[in-house]
């Protein structure tokens, strides 16, 4: 059995001016390891708009893209705030970002539909106070 | 349509990515909020907005976007130039609002393309 390989980003949560800046790394390891545009698009929009979620809501946190014979998996953790209602969270318009950040763009709601909409199974940890883990799966 | 005629309709400064723009493109979108270009843009090619951060250009790139727009004279800080010709993207800027910016494209055939279904 041949080690699965691991690519590891910390994601800074101080400043919003490095958000993004993971995705793009493990969008070009993808694309070195010659994957289909189509599968490291998804790669890259569900891990773009979950980095995002951990500077905006979370401070920051780690993100992991592990590649497995048949799947590519996303795992972002941090040790934010934890999501008090998931199932809210996942409507699409629902958001608890404040207005700066609206401003820079984002806050409309939309990260967590669509993070399961680009990927095959979606699965969210989280414990208030403690923090949020998602792990998300695309098959290659 | 070539990206040069985007220039020409939109009266653009060409920021970066000069050697690209015989090349053509199919579909626009034009949006100043990037999580509604994330959630709702599939195929599109050009990105229209007035929106001047990094996260213009990392979004675009993570939809694999060809061409940035910023509209209504917004100018680019460099490292977001950098960034761009970095991973192939053209950058143009005009003088134009987002509306007639949109309807002078779409005029001459540059559709908005399809939703996500
Ligand atoms: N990592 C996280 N830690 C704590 N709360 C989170 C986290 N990710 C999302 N949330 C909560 O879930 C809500 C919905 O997230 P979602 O990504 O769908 O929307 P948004 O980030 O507010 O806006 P958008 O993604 O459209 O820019 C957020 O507003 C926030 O309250
Ligand atoms: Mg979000």
């Amino acid at each position: 059995m041949s080690v699965p390989l691991k690519f590891h980003y910390d994601v800074h949560g101080e400043d919003f001016t490095s958000a993004g800046n993971a995705s793009v790394q493990a969008k070009k390891a993808l694309r070195q390891l010659g994957y289909d545009p189509n599968i490291i698009r998804r790669v890259s929009i569900a891990m773009y708009e979950g980095e995002i979620n951990m500077v905006i809501h979370a401070d920051g946190g780690s993100a992991d893209i592990i590649v497995y014979p048949d799947y590519i998996e996303i795992v972002l953790a941090d040790k934010g705030p934890g999501i008090p209602d998931v199932s809210k969270a996942m409507q699409e318009g629902f958001s608890t970002a404040p207005d700066n950040i609206r401003s820079l763009g984002f806050g409309a709601g939309m990260g967590l539909p669509n993070m399961k909409k680009h990927t095959d199974d979606m699965k969210i940890d989280t414990v208030i106070g403690e923090g949020t883990t998602i792990t998300m799966r695309v098959n290659t | 349509m070539k990206m040069s005629k985007i220039v020409e309709l939109l009266n653009a400064k060409v920021l970066c990515g000069e050697e690209l723009l015989e090349n053509e493109v199919h579909s626009a979108c034009g949006s100043d909020m990037m999580s509604d270009v994330l959630a709702y843009v599939k195929d599109q090619a050009v990105l229209l907005t007035g929106l001047v951060n990094l996260q213009v250009v990392r979004t675009a790139a993570m939809m694999d976007m060809l061409c940035i727009v910023f509209v209504r004279g917004k100018i680019p800080s460099d490292d977001i130039i950098e960034f761009a010709r970095d991973n192939g993207m053209v950058v143009l800027a005009s003088e134009e609002r987002m509306y007639p910016a949109c309807g002078k494209l779409y005029a001459n055939g540059l559709v908005g393309g399809a939703l996500h279904a």
